[in-house]
């Protein structure tokens, strides 16, 4: 019978794994909105004086926008309307510029009665699909730069706007589309060119510009040994001057009487002489021998040092005042317990406090008492952890590696490459909101104001997950129906 | 590169990131307790309990500065249930729009309150208080806290005593050791010269709190409390009556009265005029923005931070400079032509009086022209190469009675006064531009002479005490408080003392040779009490001249010093003389005689605020 048939079809078709793993997450974050605001006395979990209550009712609709998704909007539609989708968000997002409200600093939320809504949510949604429509064009090929172009517009076009908007949270989350890009052939050295860049930044604020270039000088020696099939005569050369340079400033240190001229001349000039000489020779040879590895090694060694020299000026000039003191801070440059410090200590020692079990439901005396800011919001994580201990925090972070890894188990099953590189955007946004949000509870990121997927109290943000979820798992059932 | 590799690859990474994650998350929940250990200091609840402030004394072991109780109207928010505002309002006599608009922004920031406690209305007295425990029980959330404030059974003056109010930010930073907000503190007189005696040390209860902000239990039984220390009880040198007496007599004047005890270096008595009522000064908080718009600056303690000029009380100094000097000599006699003729047509006048005079019929009929010729003598004795070395040497002199720098007192904020140095009328004419005409001024006690009444009162005390002072204070030495042992010592003046007799007979005459004769003082006469003054009359650029006076008592045993100065009064005999003459009969009579009880009405009824000019 037909209505057999396909009942049995949804069941088969729709990953019940994932389903179920969004409605745990969905439904720890509940119960711990609840735990958080529970100090202010609602009569129940359902109050909808409260968040716990209205939590509740973006749930319900939640779950209504979800049963659409998959039952009332073909899955097809989202490939054939990725653009307009995309053209319409981006015009929200440059309209809430003009015509929003200002909440903490940034103009981002549109204000429709007591409904807040956020643009800079639905853009990863819309930005996922027009980037997977793109990458999954026939002949497409990232490696081409006119697709390359395409596929980096698509992308820093919203961030940029959302930058604009000084929502630096969510910009960052798109930074985490290079994954997909990466799992599409983009080369992964953009990858580790981006995470050198932030470390070469970190050392040279923390430590000093030498350490940072000869973090850099060691790296690229390293790559370069690798790259050649013997180990020649050069990268013993390498090898030595590397070490001699290591040991410069101690030596000159040591030798240098105080007050010679020779007090002038820092062991950092020397390392930029032997640069400036070992650079255009190793050009030349590599240019000679054809060997690109060698020459692209040789530039970034020179954006490299133009990036540590320019560390101070991007640190103190470009950006702004108290996204400094959260790096500033983050980096034990310095502590501030009570100032920007504080919403990181005392983050820290609620999760702390925690223990292995946690003090249980409703148990958890620094959440629910005021001591954590935005304790329903950005730092639920605080009670997860307060009151579930070790413990809590493993289930929590397990469910969401699994989400992940399902995700991208489903995407590469999948025969439609739109729907494969759909699934990555979901598991990269997913990935990149856990990191920086859990990131920032336990004072491994700086202080970035954005919602852990799911569980964080808000509308905006649990329509937006419900919504990118959800589609995937539309078009996943759809590749089950026919294949 | 295969795709399915660079799958595994990002595969792994995420695994990396979770592990790091767990791994961080390992370290503060598991490993470090530096964490757990701050967890419970948030959640313990240290009660401060804060410590009853010394009380102040005066020299006869009356009550200046006490203590009373007071009650704070505490709400707890969340416990408050529907009530009868108007009752409430009633009860607290405040209006019910005031609780009305306290409930709505209680409401309004309800989250941020949670379970605690505001307080609604501060400082109510025990009889409201009593009011509204009688209907308390119609008032779930609402409780009264009792509270220690300053209480002031004699009217000593606000200036003198000082306030007690809670710590900014700015003086918290100045003490971080020692305060917290929300925290008193003396700011100014009294209360701030020993505010680490009279504050006390704070103590605390612990208790444990749960989740609910609920108070729960004490911690481990309260064996980690510690109790309030009461702070130290202060003795000062004030003579509660003499003050008292002495506002009366400053009521409705602009100036200052100041008496010491001479021997001891003690203050008798520091009025400032006009000055803060104690009514006010127990809640100054509450009228800090009138008292700081009063165009007549009640908080500007004038007794000790305002640069007078003295007048003639000044002459007293030449003379004693000048018999020191050689340059003048008690058979000395100076004419006067109602002044003195600096040039041949420019002079400094005077009064009419008999002409020639010596030192003595001049310090009693205070002549300007006489005491001219003393600095004029003093400036250009040959001794000294130039005006300006004898001009230093003078200024050397001066202070040695306590002039042109801080006493040092224990006073807070005491200020030092100006004196004239060659240096400044060499900038100020050209170096060998100036000579003693230019001068001549500073000869009177005009000009770029600024002294503070404290010290006008000290050089009394150091004429009583023929050529020495002990820095005037106001704190005695008392059982667990210690003076400096600067206050015990003597302090002497270039001149000796054979040269103090000389001038003290002619303050005797000044106020004891009777009407007609040419004292300027006999309005201060008091029979049997051998009073000795001078008279000043200083100008005020800003209207009226100033009356200037101080007097000593006995002659020859003196108890008491005093100087009077009074913004505006006209000439010294007019009313600083009998103020400061009242003042010394009350202290040492201990009541003003029946012929003395006009002039004692006339003073205290006497109203001077009409003609001082309000500062802007």
């Amino acid at each position: 019978m037909p209505s057999n048939f396909s009942d049995r079809g949804l069941k088969k078709s729709i990953d019940w794994k994932l389903v179920i793993t969004y409605l745990l997450l969905i439904l720890i974050g509940w119960v711990n909105i609840y735990a958080s605001i529970h100090s202010e006395g609602p009569a129940s979990i359902f109050d909808y004086e409260f968040r716990s209550g209205k939590q509740f009712v973006w749930i319900l609709t939640s779950l209504g926008l979800a049963a659409l998704i998959l039952f009332a909007i073909p899955s097809q539609f989202w490939e054939s309307a990725s653009l307009p989708l995309y053209l319409g968000v981006l015009a929200l997002l440059i309209g809430v510029i003009f015509l929003g409200v200002e909440v903490k600093g940034s103009r981002s939320w549109f204000e429709f009665g007591p409904v807040r809504f956020q643009p800079a949510e639905v853009s990863k949604i819309t930005t996922s699909i027009l980037l997977a429509t793109v990458m999954s064009q026939s002949g497409f090929k990232i490696t081409r730069f006119r697709d390359l172009m395409m596929v980096a517009g698509t992308i820093l076009l919203p961030m940029a706007v959302i930058l604009g908007e000084s929502e630096t949270g969510s910009a960052l989350v798109y930074i985490g589309f290079i994954f997909v890009m990466y799992r599409e052939g983009f080369s992964g050295w953009w990858i580790v060119a981006i995470g050198m860049a932030i470390l070469l930044f970190i050392l040279t604020l923390t430590a000093s510009p030498y350490v940072s270039l000869m973090v850099l000088i060691g790296f690229l020696i390293v790559c370069n040994a690798l790259n050649h099939e013997h180990l020649g005569a050069m990268a013993g050369i390498n090898a030595g001057v590397f070490l001699l340079m290591a040991f410069l400033p101690m030596i000159m240190g040591k030798l240098v009487s105080e007050g010679s001229f020779l007090e002038k001349v820092k062991p950092i000039y020397v390392l930029l002489g032997v640069c400036a000489l070992a650079v255009p020779l190793f050009i030349y040879k590599a240019f000679r021998n054809r060997n690109r590895f060698a020459s692209i090694s040789a530039l970034s060694l020179i954006a490299g040092i133009a990036l540590v020299f320019s560390t101070d000026f991007i640190f103190n000039n470009i950006l702004q005042d108290h996204q400094r003191k959260r790096i500033e801070v983050l980096l034990g440059m310095k502590e501030d317990p009570s100032g920007v410090g504080y919403n990181v200590n005392q983050s820290m020692i609620a999760i702390g406090s925690g223990g292995l079990k946690g003090k249980g439901f409703l148990g958890g005396t620094q959440t629910t008492f005021g001591f954590v800011p935005e304790q329903s919001t950005d730092f639920i994580f605080c009670t997860v952890g307060e009151e579930w201990g070790f413990i809590g925090c493993l289930v929590v972070i397990s469910l969401y590696v699994f989400l992940i890894l399902r995700l991208i188990s489903d995407a590469e099953q999948c025969r439609e490459a739109f729907t494969r590189i759909y699934g990555y955007c979901v598991a990269a946004c997913v990935f990149m909101h856990l990191f920086i949000n859990v990131g920032m509870t336990i004072g491994l990121m700086p202080v970035i104001g954005i919602p852990l997927p799911m569980l964080s109290y808000g509308g905006s943000s649990l329509w937006a997950f419900t919504i990118l979820i959800f589609i995937f798992i539309a078009l996943y059932r759809q590749e089950k129906k026919y294949y | 590169m295969s795709t399915e590799d660079r799958s595994k690859k990002l595969i792994i990474g995420l695994l990396v990131v979770a592990a790091i994650i767990l791994g961080k998350l390992f370290y503060i929940q598991i490993i470090e307790d530096k964490y757990k250990i701050n967890a419970s200091n948030n959640s313990m609840v240290y009660d401060i309990i804060y410590p009853t402030r010394g009380v102040i004394y005066d020299r006869n072991g009356k009550i200046i500065v006490g203590n009373k109780v007071a009650y704070d109207i505490l709400v707890t928010p969340r416990e408050v249930t529907p009530f009868d505002t108007l009752m409430l309002a009633n009860v607290l006599e405040i209006s019910p729009d005031f609780i009305r608009e306290k409930m709505a922004e209680y409401s309004r920031n309800r989250r941020r309150i949670g379970y605690q406690s505001m307080v609604m209305l501060k400082q109510i007295k025990p009889e409201s208080y009593m009011k509204f425990a009688e209907v308390q029980y119609n008032f779930p959330g609402f409780k009264g806290q009792v509270r220690s404030i300053r209480d002031y059974p004699v009217n000593a003056g606000g200036n003198l005593l000082g306030y007690v109010s809670e710590v900014d930010q700015n003086y918290i930073q100045k003490h971080p050791e020692d305060y917290r907000p929300g925290d008193y503190a003396g700011k100014t007189g009294i209360e701030a010269a020993r505010e680490p005696d009279l504050r006390g040390e704070k103590g605390y209860h612990i208790y444990l709190r749960n989740s609910k902000n609920q108070i729960q239990q004490r911690f481990k039984d309260g064996e980690l409390d510690k109790e309030a220390v009461p702070g130290h009880d202060i003795m000062t040198t004030i003579d509660a009556d003499l003050q008292q007496y002495g506002q009366e007599l400053m009521k409705n004047k602009v100036g200052s009265l100041v008496a010491i005890e001479p021997k001891t270096g003690e203050i008798l008595s520091l009025i400032s005029s006009p000055g803060i009522d104690v009514d006010v000064l127990a809640d100054i908080g509450q009228h800090y923005d009138e008292i700081s718009k009063d165009p007549h600056k009640p908080m500007f303690n004038r007794a000790v931070q305002a640069p007078y000029p003295p007048g003639s009380v000044f002459k007293l100094v030449n003379g004693l400079i000048g018999l020191q000097e050689g340059t003048l000599t008690t058979s000395n006699a100076y004419p006067c032509y109602q002044g003195y003729y600096y040039s041949s047509n420019h002079k400094l006048g005077c009064h009419n009086h008999r002409s020639p005079l010596v030192l003595e019929e001049a310090i009693m009929m205070s002549c300007n022209g006489f005491f001219c010729y003393v600095l004029k003598n003093i400036l250009e004795n040959k001794k000294y190469e130039n005006i300006g070395e004898a001009l230093d040497k003078w200024n050397e002199y001066v202070q040695s009675f306590g002039f042109g720098h801080k006493l040092g007192s224990d006073f807070p904020a005491e200020l030092g006064g100006t004196l004239p140095t060659s240096k400044l009328y060499n900038k100020r004419y050209g170096k060998n531009r100036w000579k003693f005409p230019t001068i001549v001024s500073i000869s009177i006690g005009q000009g770029e002479v600024g002294v503070t009444p404290l010290q006008i009162a000290n050089l009394c005390a150091t004429v009583a005490n023929r050529g020495w002072y002990k820095i005037p204070h106001i704190i005695k030495a008392s059982e667990g408080v210690e003076i400096d042992p600067k206050y015990y010592e003597r302090q002497y003046t270039m001149v000796d003392t054979t040269n103090f007799k000389k001038v003290i007979h002619g303050m005797w005459r000044a106020v004891n040779s009777g009407y007609g004769s040419g004292g300027t003082a006999s309005v201060a006469a008091v029979e049997g009490l051998d009073i000795c003054g001078k008279t000043g009359t200083a100008q005020n650029p800003r209207g009226a001249d100033n009356s200037v006076f101080i007097c000593f008592a006995p002659e020859n045993d003196p108890k008491i010093a005093v100087a009077a100065y009074v913004e505006n009064g006209g000439f010294g005999a007019t009313w600083a003389a009998p103020i400061a003459s009242l003042l010394i009969e009350k202290y040492l009579n201990g009541e003003i005689s029946e012929p003395r009880k006009d002039l004692e009405k006339k003073m205290m009824e006497g109203n001077l605020m009409n003609r001082v000019k309000a500062y802007k």
